[in-house]
């Protein structure tokens, strides 16, 4: 075509159309663009006889260096063992107790402990294990069902009041208020009595009479002076320490109404070294007997 | 008004009240009275603007000029700024919820899960749309020297598409979502969308085949690929079966991995025909009238665009790196990504070097420094995106807040800013005014809005790459370092950062609407001109 107009600034010829006042250049492809652009492809083409690509009709090209994601995970899970091996095996075959004496096999429990925690422990009992209304604290000396290496480990384990678990924990407070066993006044004097394990009681002539329907209905659990029973996950009433509160209408709600927390069987659901190492880390905390 | 329109509007009247009377749950009781509504309004306006626009149709035919369509141009300018104003403001309020969960208010409809999808396809689909539908029927009009093909049914695409936002819309808010990402909307929002967008592509191909030129203009190449390429994504990805015909609820046609490759393949190409080849579309005709410049190489728009189209439809399965998705297929999806990365380059190199011979316009218009920074963003994310497909660096930044922060250095710097240079271009062009109200504001806009999207890239690259090195943080003795928990306070501080920059995002387009809003009255701001120093010496 001989009427191409000139563009001034590049002196280059334009293609001739024009759109809305649109014109268009005809610059070459940049030199850069175009190689990098073959690069690529050529990078690609090699990554595909590498690894593997195409599919075929029942199965695809695997390429020549046999890669595959699951290949390379269970390296990765065999190299990362093989790293703990001496140790991990070491684990497995000693008792909590050797565990806790020999230094090197506690170090490994314990950051084991402790990472295995933050994964599976945290959502219920917190970071730093310091529990929330309902799930314990276990930085504290109080153990609702125990707190020896064996007792905790057996917690773990199995766990509280799940029905997956034939061995777990269980313990049932009666629902005082709801089954009918007690009156709403008497819940009200036995709420007052156990305030008065504590010294928070306001009224003594109710306390009086709830040490009465405590002695007959609380004791067999909670022992004659409110003072717990690991046996029975009864916690203690007479230290301050509650896992629903302590104030009077909380109390009062865990009477009527009881508790039931529960807590998953762990066996279940991590290999018994983790539990191990669970265990030395939670015994760890500061409260382990 | 011929029964071309009271017989559409009629049967979907009729749709809607038959759904609302037979409706098996709420929502489509609700949604059913939406499109009742919908075919009363659409017959008022049908009847008000029967006249006018039988008028028009009837001047364009005895013209020799083309006579534009140029309002529903201009409905489609103020839709935008409005959708776009939205979008943010609701981005802003969920990356606050990220940041303060107490936010989220414990109520099903202001909880982040219904949220999110709000705000993204609020952003998408209704501002990204919008501008889409708007510019295309801008371009097409003026580079074929045409006028929009059909009567009303440009009217119908542009109404239809509103009242396909306001299901959606409302569909999440009220909890009705089939929870594939970018493809939230039910099965009969999803019918409807289909229809408009058949509709819209029968107009934009019937206008094509009117044109007045010799040749197609590029940028209607790429508007017409993303129209096609939609639909079939759209259509594919949205296969399902109803429980009910007069129930909300439907099930997917495809179920475990083949739903994820083919949501994958449908969330990928939604990023690569709707807001990359729709957008280039905006950009080959904005930016060359801006700046008054001839495009930099016509070759290179086409090995390009048949690039982009070939290489994109590949990439999806780079979302599913480490899944149960065969090796194969996140192999390919890896290396057509990488192949990508030239032919994404191709757009930012005919856009940037089309200003070659004008780059001194750069001080004194800030319209095309808005486009041009656009165009910079582009070619950010899209150099960024062959990199985080690579495997090994997915592994890292997966799952992480980079991203959302890749995400949004495209969204916010390459489809916002190109978007606004466009509304910015058209609001003096549709409402006849002589220029802008005032350029000193659009300069304001830029850095306003350039300074909230380095604060949340920024904050994302920082907090992502944080992310997703203490997921993998051991211990010397081959244990996890951190919990889940931990991680997520460690983004505290970003997600402020974020928040903030976000909240600068919704200030500039706050600034916006208004600029748009005075031109459309007519005002224009006494200043000095941009690029001049207002006090001598300083």
């Amino acid at each position: 075509m001989a009427d191409r107009p000139i563009d001034s600034h590049s002196g280059q010829e334009t293609t001739g159309h024009e759109w809305d006042g649109i014109r268009e250049l005809d610059t070459p492809l940049p030199r850069w663009w175009k190689w990098v652009f073959y690069a690529t492809i050529v990078w690609s083409i090699g990554y595909w006889i590498a690894m593997p690509s195409w599919p075929m009709v029942s199965t695809f090209t695997k390429g020549v260096l046999g890669y595959s994601s699951r290949g390379a995970v269970m390296d990765d899970i065999a190299e990362a063992r093989a790293a703990q091996s001496g140790l991990l095996s070491r684990i497995e075959q000693a008792s909590l107790e050797q565990i806790r004496t020999d230094p090197a096999l506690l170090e490994f429990a314990l950051a084991g402990g402790r990472s295995a925690f933050a994964v599976n422990c945290v959502q219920c009992h917190g970071s730093g294990a310091a529990g929330n209304v309902g799930y314990p604290n276990l930085n504290d000396d109080e153990w609702l069902w125990g707190g020896s290496l064996q007792a905790i480990q057996h917690s773990i384990t199995h766990g509280i009041r799940n029905e997956t678990d034939e061995d777990a924990r269980v313990s049932d407070m009666p629902a005082f208020l709801r089954d009918e066993v007690l009156t709403s006044a008497q819940v009200n004097d036995v709420t007052e009595y156990v305030l008065s394990l504590t010294n928070q009681a306001e009224d003594r002539a109710s306390a009086a009479r709830g040490q009465a329907i405590f002695a007959e209905n609380c004791v067999s659990c909670h022992g004659d002076g409110g003072q717990g029973n690991a046996e029975f996950g009864a916690p203690a009433l007479n230290n301050g320490i509650w896992l629903y509160g302590g104030d009077r209408e909380t109390i009062r709600e865990t009477v009527a109404y009881s508790r039931r927390g529960v807590m998953p069987a762990w066996g279940q659901i991590i290999d018994e070294a983790t539990v191990k190492k669970l265990t030395i880390y939670v015994h760890s905390l500061g409260g382990g007997q | 008004m011929s029964w071309l329109v009271a017989l559409p509007v009629g049967l979907i009247g009729f749709v809607g009240l038959l759904a609302a009377s037979r409706a098996v749950d709420t929502g489509i009781y609700a949604h059913g009275f939406v499109f009742f509504i919908a075919a009363v309004l659409a017959g008022f306006f049908a009847i008000r603007k029967n006249e006018e626009i039988t008028r028009e149709w009837q001047a364009s035919k005895t013209s020799q000029e083309p006579v534009y369509n140029d309002a529903i141009i201009k409905v489609g300018v103020i839709a935008s700024t409005f959708w776009g104003v939205v979008g943010f403001v609701v981005g802003l309020v969920i990356a606050l919820q990220l940041a303060y969960p107490a936010l989220n208010f414990d109520l099903p409809w202001t909880n982040f899960g219904r949220l999110r999808p709000l705000h993204t396809s609020a952003v998408i689909f209704a501002f990204g749309g919008t501008v889409l539908l708007t510019t295309s029927f801008h371009v097409v009009q003026r580079t074929c020297r045409a006028r929009l093909a059909g009567l009303w049914a440009p009217w119908f695409v542009f109404w239809g598409y509103q009242l396909f936002i306001v299901l959606a819309a409302t569909g999440y808010i009220f909890g009705i979502t089939q929870s594939k990402e970018y493809a939230e909307p039910e099965w009969y929002v999803d019918l409807w969308l289909t229809i408009v967008w058949v509709v819209y592509l029968l107009v934009f191909l019937g206008t094509l085949m009117r044109r007045k030129e010799p040749h197609i203009y590029v940028a209607n190449w790429f508007y017409l690929a993303f129209i096609v390429t939609i639909a079939m994504l759209h259509i594919v990805n949205n296969l399902a079966m109803p429980v009910s015909i007069f129930g909300a609820k439907s099930y997917q046609l495809f179920s475990g991995v083949q739903d994820a490759l083919t949501q994958w393949w449908y969330g990928h190409n939604a990023v690569g025909f709707f807001l990359t080849a729709g957008f280039l579309g905006i950009m080959y005709y904005y930016v060359p009238k801006q700046a008054e410049r001839p495009v930099y190489s016509y070759r290179l728009s086409i090995v390009h665009f048949w690039a982009l189209i070939f290489l994109y439809i590949w990439a999806g399965p780079h979302h599913l790196h480490y899944t149960a998705l065969p090796d194969w297929a996140q192999t390919l999806g890896m290396t057509f990504s990488i192949m990508l990365w030239m032919p994404s380059w191709g757009g930012m190199i005919n856009g940037l070097m089309t200003l070659s011979g004008a780059w001194d316009k750069l001080r004194t218009d800030p319209i095309l420094r808005m486009m041009v920074l656009s165009v910079a963003f582009y070619g950010m994310s899209t150099f960024e995106g062959p990199l985080m497909s690579i495997k090994a660096v997915n592994s890292l930044s997966h799952y992480t807040d980079w991203t959302i922060g890749h995400v949004h250095s495209g969204a916010l710097g390459w489809v916002g800013f190109v978007s606004f240079g466009a509304l910015y271009f058209l609001a003096p062009v549709v409402w006849k005014r002589q220029r802008l109200y005032s350029l000193r504001l659009v300069s304001l806009h830029f850095w306003i809005s350039t300074l909230g999207i380095v604060l949340y890239v920024a904050a994302m690259w920082v907090s992502g790459i944080l992310q997703g090195l203490m997921w993998r943080a051991y211990d010397s003795l081959g244990f996890l370092e951190y919990s889940f928990a931990e991680t997520v306070e460690a983004m505290h501080p970003f997600y402020l950062i974020r928040a903030l920059g976000g909240g600068l995002f919704v200030l500039g387009s706050l600034i916006m609407a208004y600029n748009i809003w005075r031109t459309a009255r007519g005002d224009i701001r006494q200043e000095a001109p941009y690029g001049v120093p207002s006090v001598a010496g300083a």
